[in-house]
Protein backbone atom coordinates (compact mmCIF):
# COMPACT_ATOMS: atom_id res chain seq x y z
CA UNK A 1 0.00 0.00 0.00
CA UNK A 2 1.40 3.35 -1.04
CA UNK A 3 1.71 6.20 1.44
CA UNK A 4 0.11 9.52 0.60
CA UNK A 5 3.54 10.99 -0.17
CA UNK A 6 4.38 8.11 -2.50
CA UNK A 7 1.05 8.57 -4.30
CA UNK A 8 1.71 12.29 -4.57
CA UNK A 9 5.17 11.72 -5.97
CA UNK A 10 3.86 9.30 -8.59
CA UNK A 11 1.15 11.79 -9.60
CA UNK A 12 3.73 14.55 -10.04
CA UNK A 13 5.98 12.26 -12.08
CA UNK A 14 3.11 11.11 -14.29
CA UNK A 15 1.80 14.65 -14.82
CA UNK A 16 5.28 15.88 -15.73
CA UNK A 17 5.75 13.05 -18.23
CA UNK A 18 2.27 13.38 -19.74
CA UNK A 19 2.47 17.13 -20.24
CA UNK A 20 6.19 17.14 -21.00
CA UNK A 21 7.31 19.49 -18.26
CA UNK A 22 10.30 19.09 -15.96
CA UNK A 23 9.34 17.21 -12.79
CA UNK A 24 11.08 19.81 -10.59
CA UNK A 25 8.73 22.50 -11.92
CA UNK A 26 5.77 20.84 -10.22
CA UNK A 27 5.09 21.18 -6.50
CA UNK A 28 2.43 19.41 -4.37
CA UNK A 29 0.44 22.56 -3.65
CA UNK A 30 0.47 23.87 -7.21
CA UNK A 31 -2.84 24.58 -8.90
CA UNK A 32 -2.42 22.06 -11.71
CA UNK A 33 -4.75 23.91 -14.06
CA UNK A 34 -2.50 26.96 -13.78
CA UNK A 35 0.92 25.33 -13.47
CA UNK A 36 0.38 22.95 -16.34
CA UNK A 37 -1.78 25.40 -18.28
CA UNK A 38 -4.28 22.67 -19.06
CA UNK A 39 -7.92 22.82 -20.08
CA UNK A 40 -10.74 20.51 -19.03
CA UNK A 41 -10.04 18.09 -21.88
CA UNK A 42 -6.41 17.71 -20.83
CA UNK A 43 -7.50 17.30 -17.23
CA UNK A 44 -9.60 14.35 -18.33
CA UNK A 45 -6.55 12.89 -20.06
CA UNK A 46 -4.63 13.22 -16.80
CA UNK A 47 -7.48 11.58 -14.90
CA UNK A 48 -7.50 8.64 -17.32
CA UNK A 49 -3.72 8.36 -17.13
CA UNK A 50 -3.88 8.32 -13.31
CA UNK A 51 -6.71 5.77 -13.24
CA UNK A 52 -4.77 3.48 -15.56
CA UNK A 53 -1.58 3.87 -13.54
CA UNK A 54 -3.11 3.30 -10.11
CA UNK A 55 -5.68 0.82 -11.47
CA UNK A 56 -8.53 2.64 -9.78
CA UNK A 57 -11.77 4.23 -10.83
CA UNK A 58 -12.13 7.88 -9.86
CA UNK A 59 -15.47 9.41 -10.84
CA UNK A 60 -14.81 12.85 -12.27
CA UNK A 61 -17.31 14.52 -9.92
CA UNK A 62 -14.89 13.67 -7.12
CA UNK A 63 -12.52 16.15 -8.71
CA UNK A 64 -14.99 18.95 -8.17
CA UNK A 65 -13.10 21.65 -6.29
CA UNK A 66 -9.80 19.78 -6.57
CA UNK A 67 -7.14 21.93 -8.14
CA UNK A 68 -3.83 21.07 -6.45
CA UNK A 69 -1.80 17.89 -6.63
CA UNK A 70 -2.00 17.21 -2.89
CA UNK A 71 -5.80 17.15 -2.89
CA UNK A 72 -5.74 14.99 -5.98
CA UNK A 73 -3.41 12.56 -4.19
CA UNK A 74 -5.83 12.41 -1.25
CA UNK A 75 -8.72 11.55 -3.57
CA UNK A 76 -6.67 8.82 -5.24
CA UNK A 77 -5.37 7.50 -1.94
CA UNK A 78 -8.97 7.00 -0.79
CA UNK A 79 -9.48 4.63 -3.73
CA UNK A 80 -6.32 2.52 -3.38
CA UNK B 1 -19.54 7.22 -54.48
CA UNK B 2 -16.46 5.54 -53.12
CA UNK B 3 -14.71 8.54 -51.69
CA UNK B 4 -15.76 11.78 -50.04
CA UNK B 5 -13.79 14.61 -48.48
CA UNK B 6 -16.04 16.82 -46.41
CA UNK B 7 -15.50 19.61 -43.91
CA UNK B 8 -16.53 17.52 -40.91
CA UNK B 9 -15.83 14.02 -42.11
CA UNK B 10 -14.42 11.95 -44.94
CA UNK B 11 -14.88 8.42 -46.12
CA UNK B 12 -13.46 5.95 -48.55
CA UNK B 13 -13.89 2.32 -49.61
CA UNK B 14 -10.84 0.09 -49.89
CA UNK B 15 -10.78 -3.70 -50.17
CA UNK B 16 -14.34 -4.04 -48.93
CA UNK B 17 -13.83 -1.83 -45.91
CA UNK B 18 -15.50 1.57 -45.62
CA UNK B 19 -13.60 3.95 -43.36
CA UNK B 20 -15.38 7.02 -42.02
CA UNK B 21 -13.02 9.57 -40.45
CA UNK B 22 -14.40 12.37 -38.28
CA UNK B 23 -12.33 15.55 -38.37
CA UNK B 24 -14.30 18.59 -37.37
CA UNK B 25 -12.36 20.81 -34.97
CA UNK B 26 -12.27 21.20 -32.05
CA UNK B 27 -13.52 17.73 -31.10
CA UNK B 28 -16.02 16.49 -33.67
CA UNK B 29 -19.03 18.25 -32.20
CA UNK B 30 -22.07 17.06 -34.11
CA UNK B 31 -23.88 20.12 -35.41
CA UNK B 32 -25.77 20.84 -38.61
CA UNK B 33 -22.71 20.59 -40.86
CA UNK B 34 -21.73 17.18 -39.47
CA UNK B 35 -25.34 16.05 -39.64
CA UNK B 36 -25.58 16.99 -43.34
CA UNK B 37 -22.39 15.11 -44.12
CA UNK B 38 -23.50 12.12 -42.05
CA UNK B 39 -26.72 12.06 -44.09
CA UNK B 40 -24.64 11.98 -47.28
CA UNK B 41 -22.59 9.20 -45.76
CA UNK B 42 -25.67 7.13 -44.84
CA UNK B 43 -26.92 7.43 -48.44
CA UNK B 44 -23.50 6.45 -49.81
CA UNK B 45 -23.26 3.51 -47.41
CA UNK B 46 -26.50 2.12 -48.81
CA UNK B 47 -25.04 2.30 -52.34
CA UNK B 48 -21.80 0.48 -51.55
CA UNK B 49 -23.25 -2.30 -49.41
CA UNK B 50 -22.78 -4.93 -52.11
CA UNK B 51 -19.06 -4.10 -52.40
CA UNK B 52 -18.22 -3.84 -48.72
CA UNK B 53 -18.29 -6.08 -45.67
CA UNK B 54 -17.15 -3.77 -42.89
CA UNK B 55 -17.29 -0.18 -41.73
CA UNK B 56 -14.81 1.49 -39.39
CA UNK B 57 -15.72 4.83 -37.81
CA UNK B 58 -12.88 6.72 -36.18
CA UNK B 59 -11.64 10.23 -35.45
CA UNK B 60 -8.49 11.68 -36.91
CA UNK B 61 -8.39 14.39 -34.23
CA UNK B 62 -6.13 14.03 -31.20
CA UNK B 63 -8.76 15.12 -28.67
CA UNK B 64 -10.88 12.05 -29.13
CA UNK B 65 -13.70 10.37 -31.01
CA UNK B 66 -16.32 13.08 -30.45
CA UNK B 67 -17.42 15.49 -27.72
CA UNK B 68 -21.05 14.94 -28.79
CA UNK B 69 -23.81 17.17 -30.07
CA UNK B 70 -22.92 20.78 -30.79
CA UNK B 71 -25.15 22.13 -28.04
CA UNK B 72 -23.76 25.63 -28.35
CA UNK B 73 -24.98 25.74 -31.94
CA UNK B 74 -28.29 24.23 -30.92
CA UNK B 75 -28.81 26.80 -28.16
CA UNK B 76 -27.68 29.67 -30.38
CA UNK B 77 -30.18 28.76 -33.09
CA UNK B 78 -32.92 28.14 -30.53
CA UNK B 79 -32.39 31.54 -28.93
CA UNK B 80 -33.41 33.19 -32.19
CA UNK B 81 -36.81 31.46 -32.11
CA UNK B 82 -39.79 31.36 -29.80
CA UNK B 83 -40.05 28.26 -27.62
CA UNK B 84 -42.53 26.33 -29.80
CA UNK B 85 -40.48 26.99 -32.90
CA UNK B 86 -37.30 25.97 -31.10
CA UNK B 87 -38.79 22.68 -29.93
CA UNK B 88 -39.99 22.01 -33.47
CA UNK B 89 -36.50 22.68 -34.77
CA UNK B 90 -34.94 20.39 -32.18
CA UNK B 91 -37.38 17.62 -33.04
CA UNK B 92 -36.50 17.93 -36.72
CA UNK B 93 -32.78 17.81 -35.89
CA UNK B 94 -33.25 14.72 -33.71
CA UNK B 95 -35.36 12.93 -36.29
CA UNK B 96 -32.67 13.53 -38.91
CA UNK B 97 -29.85 12.28 -36.69
CA UNK B 98 -31.95 9.26 -35.65
CA UNK B 99 -32.44 8.34 -39.31
CA UNK B 100 -28.67 8.38 -39.81
CA UNK B 101 -28.00 6.41 -36.62
CA UNK B 102 -30.67 3.85 -37.48
CA UNK B 103 -29.25 3.45 -41.00
CA UNK B 104 -25.77 2.68 -39.65
CA UNK B 105 -27.24 0.44 -36.94
CA UNK B 106 -29.17 -1.56 -39.56
CA UNK B 107 -26.39 -1.65 -42.13
CA UNK B 108 -25.62 -5.09 -43.55
CA UNK B 109 -21.94 -4.33 -43.03
CA UNK B 110 -20.31 -5.26 -39.75
CA UNK B 111 -19.60 -1.94 -38.10
CA UNK B 112 -16.72 -1.02 -35.83
CA UNK B 113 -16.34 2.15 -33.76
CA UNK B 114 -12.65 2.73 -33.11
CA UNK B 115 -12.62 5.24 -30.29
CA UNK B 116 -9.99 7.17 -28.39
CA UNK B 117 -10.04 10.10 -25.98
CA UNK B 118 -13.30 11.91 -25.43
CA UNK B 119 -16.28 9.78 -26.47
CA UNK B 120 -19.05 11.84 -24.95
CA UNK B 121 -22.76 12.36 -25.47
CA UNK B 122 -23.64 12.17 -29.16
CA UNK B 123 -20.19 10.76 -29.89
CA UNK B 124 -20.81 7.94 -27.44
CA UNK B 125 -24.20 7.43 -29.10
CA UNK B 126 -22.55 7.18 -32.52
CA UNK B 127 -20.22 4.49 -31.15
CA UNK B 128 -23.21 2.64 -29.69
CA UNK B 129 -24.83 2.13 -33.11
CA UNK B 130 -21.82 0.06 -34.14
CA UNK B 131 -21.57 -3.72 -33.74
CA UNK B 132 -18.17 -3.58 -32.05
CA UNK B 133 -16.40 -0.90 -30.06
CA UNK B 134 -12.63 -1.04 -30.04
CA UNK B 135 -11.11 1.44 -27.61
CA UNK B 136 -7.72 2.99 -27.08
CA UNK B 137 -6.88 2.68 -23.39
CA UNK B 138 -7.10 6.48 -23.05
CA UNK B 139 -10.72 6.55 -24.26
CA UNK B 140 -13.30 8.02 -21.92
CA UNK B 141 -17.09 7.64 -22.12
CA UNK B 142 -19.79 9.89 -20.68
CA UNK B 143 -23.38 11.03 -20.98
CA UNK B 144 -23.18 14.59 -19.57
CA UNK B 145 -26.65 15.66 -20.73
CA UNK B 146 -28.32 15.72 -17.31
CA UNK B 147 -26.00 18.57 -16.37
CA UNK B 148 -27.95 20.59 -18.94
CA UNK B 149 -31.39 19.46 -17.90
CA UNK B 150 -31.62 17.05 -20.83
CA UNK B 151 -31.28 13.36 -21.58
CA UNK B 152 -29.15 11.93 -24.40
CA UNK B 153 -31.06 12.52 -27.63
CA UNK B 154 -29.28 10.53 -30.34
CA UNK B 155 -30.55 7.13 -29.19
CA UNK B 156 -28.07 6.64 -26.39
CA UNK B 157 -30.27 5.27 -23.63
CA UNK B 158 -32.15 2.64 -25.65
CA UNK B 159 -28.91 1.47 -27.26
CA UNK B 160 -26.98 1.40 -24.02
CA UNK B 161 -29.85 -0.60 -22.46
CA UNK B 162 -29.61 -2.98 -25.40
CA UNK B 163 -25.98 -3.68 -24.59
CA UNK B 164 -25.63 -3.30 -20.82
CA UNK B 165 -27.42 -3.93 -17.56
CA UNK B 166 -29.85 -1.30 -16.35
CA UNK B 167 -27.80 -0.48 -13.22
CA UNK B 168 -24.75 0.69 -15.16
CA UNK B 169 -27.00 2.66 -17.53
CA UNK B 170 -28.56 4.44 -14.55
CA UNK B 171 -25.13 5.10 -13.06
CA UNK B 172 -23.84 6.70 -16.26
CA UNK B 173 -27.01 8.65 -16.94
CA UNK B 174 -27.93 9.86 -13.47
CA UNK B 175 -24.46 10.76 -12.19
CA UNK B 176 -23.27 12.20 -15.51
CA UNK B 177 -19.83 10.80 -14.71
CA UNK B 178 -17.34 9.59 -17.24
CA UNK B 179 -15.55 6.26 -17.19
CA UNK B 180 -12.47 4.93 -18.86
CA UNK B 181 -11.90 2.14 -21.37
CA UNK B 182 -10.94 -0.39 -18.71
CA UNK B 183 -14.27 0.08 -16.97
CA UNK B 184 -16.07 0.08 -20.34
CA UNK B 185 -14.49 -3.25 -21.18
CA UNK B 186 -15.30 -4.67 -17.73
CA UNK B 187 -19.00 -3.88 -18.16
CA UNK B 188 -19.07 -5.32 -21.68
CA UNK B 189 -19.29 -2.16 -23.72
CA UNK B 190 -15.87 -2.39 -25.31
CA UNK B 191 -14.90 -5.59 -27.09
CA UNK B 192 -11.17 -4.86 -27.40
CA UNK B 193 -8.93 -2.41 -25.61
CA UNK B 194 -5.69 -1.48 -27.31
CA UNK B 195 -2.49 0.41 -26.55
CA UNK B 196 -2.23 4.07 -27.48
CA UNK B 197 -1.61 4.55 -31.17
CA UNK B 198 -2.67 1.01 -32.13
CA UNK B 199 -6.36 1.67 -32.62
CA UNK B 200 -6.68 1.79 -36.39
CA UNK B 201 -4.29 -1.11 -36.91
CA UNK B 202 -6.40 -3.32 -34.64
CA UNK B 203 -9.68 -2.11 -36.16
CA UNK B 204 -8.37 -2.88 -39.66
CA UNK B 205 -7.15 -6.32 -38.59
CA UNK B 206 -10.62 -6.99 -37.17
CA UNK B 207 -12.25 -5.84 -40.42
CA UNK B 208 -9.97 -8.24 -42.31
CA UNK B 209 -11.12 -11.12 -40.11
CA UNK B 210 -14.78 -10.24 -40.86
CA UNK B 211 -14.12 -10.67 -44.56
CA UNK B 212 -13.69 -14.43 -44.08
CA UNK B 213 -17.38 -14.91 -43.35
CA UNK B 214 -20.40 -15.00 -45.62
CA UNK B 215 -22.00 -11.56 -45.40
CA UNK B 216 -25.59 -12.84 -45.47
CA UNK B 217 -24.84 -15.10 -42.52
CA UNK B 218 -23.20 -12.23 -40.65
CA UNK B 219 -26.22 -10.05 -41.34
CA UNK B 220 -28.65 -12.75 -40.14
CA UNK B 221 -26.61 -13.08 -36.93
CA UNK B 222 -26.56 -9.33 -36.47
CA UNK B 223 -30.32 -8.97 -36.94
CA UNK B 224 -30.88 -11.77 -34.44
CA UNK B 225 -28.67 -10.44 -31.66
CA UNK B 226 -28.87 -6.68 -32.23
CA UNK B 227 -32.48 -5.63 -32.74
CA UNK B 228 -33.06 -1.91 -33.13
CA UNK B 229 -35.24 -0.57 -30.28
CA UNK B 230 -37.38 1.67 -32.52
CA UNK B 231 -40.20 2.22 -30.03
CA UNK B 232 -37.84 3.39 -27.27
CA UNK B 233 -35.95 5.55 -29.74
CA UNK B 234 -39.20 7.33 -30.65
CA UNK B 235 -39.98 7.79 -26.96
CA UNK B 236 -36.53 9.23 -26.37
CA UNK B 237 -37.19 11.98 -28.94
CA UNK B 238 -40.48 12.81 -27.20
CA UNK B 239 -38.86 13.04 -23.76
CA UNK B 240 -35.96 15.11 -25.09
CA UNK B 241 -38.37 17.57 -26.72
CA UNK B 242 -40.50 17.78 -23.54
CA UNK B 243 -37.38 18.54 -21.49
CA UNK B 244 -36.07 21.01 -24.05
CA UNK B 245 -39.28 23.01 -23.61
CA UNK B 246 -38.83 23.17 -19.82
CA UNK B 247 -37.28 26.08 -17.91
CA UNK B 248 -34.54 23.71 -16.63
CA UNK B 249 -32.90 24.08 -20.00
CA UNK B 250 -31.53 27.59 -20.06
CA UNK B 251 -30.81 28.65 -23.60
CA UNK B 252 -27.59 30.44 -24.39
CA UNK B 253 -23.98 29.41 -24.31
CA UNK B 254 -23.29 31.78 -21.42
CA UNK B 255 -25.98 30.41 -19.16
CA UNK B 256 -24.84 28.64 -15.99
CA UNK B 257 -26.17 25.36 -17.32
CA UNK B 258 -24.32 25.61 -20.60
CA UNK B 259 -21.11 26.42 -18.75
CA UNK B 260 -21.60 23.24 -16.78
CA UNK B 261 -21.24 21.35 -20.03
CA UNK B 262 -17.54 21.92 -19.56
CA UNK B 263 -16.05 18.46 -19.70
CA UNK B 264 -14.95 18.35 -16.12
CA UNK B 265 -16.34 19.86 -12.95
CA UNK B 266 -14.53 22.97 -11.81
CA UNK B 267 -17.41 24.73 -10.05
Amino acid sequence: MLTLNQTLEQILTLAAAHFKVAREKLAPDDDFFRTLGINSLQTLELLTRLENHFQIELPDYELQGVSDFRMLAERIQARL
Amino acid sequence: MKKFEGQALSWGLTDGVVELALHREPCNEIGLLTLEELERFAAALEKVKSEAHALIIYSSLKCGFSAGADLKELFRISQEMDRDEAVKGVRNYLERIHRVMNAIDASPLTTIAAVHGVTFGGGFELALVCDLIIADKMARFCFPELRLGLIPGFGGIPRLKRDLGNAIVRDLLLTGRSFNATKAQQVGLVSQMVAEGELLKVARATALQLKKFDQRTAMAAKEFIKPIPYEELRREIEIFCELFAQPAVEAGENSPKARRLNLIYRE
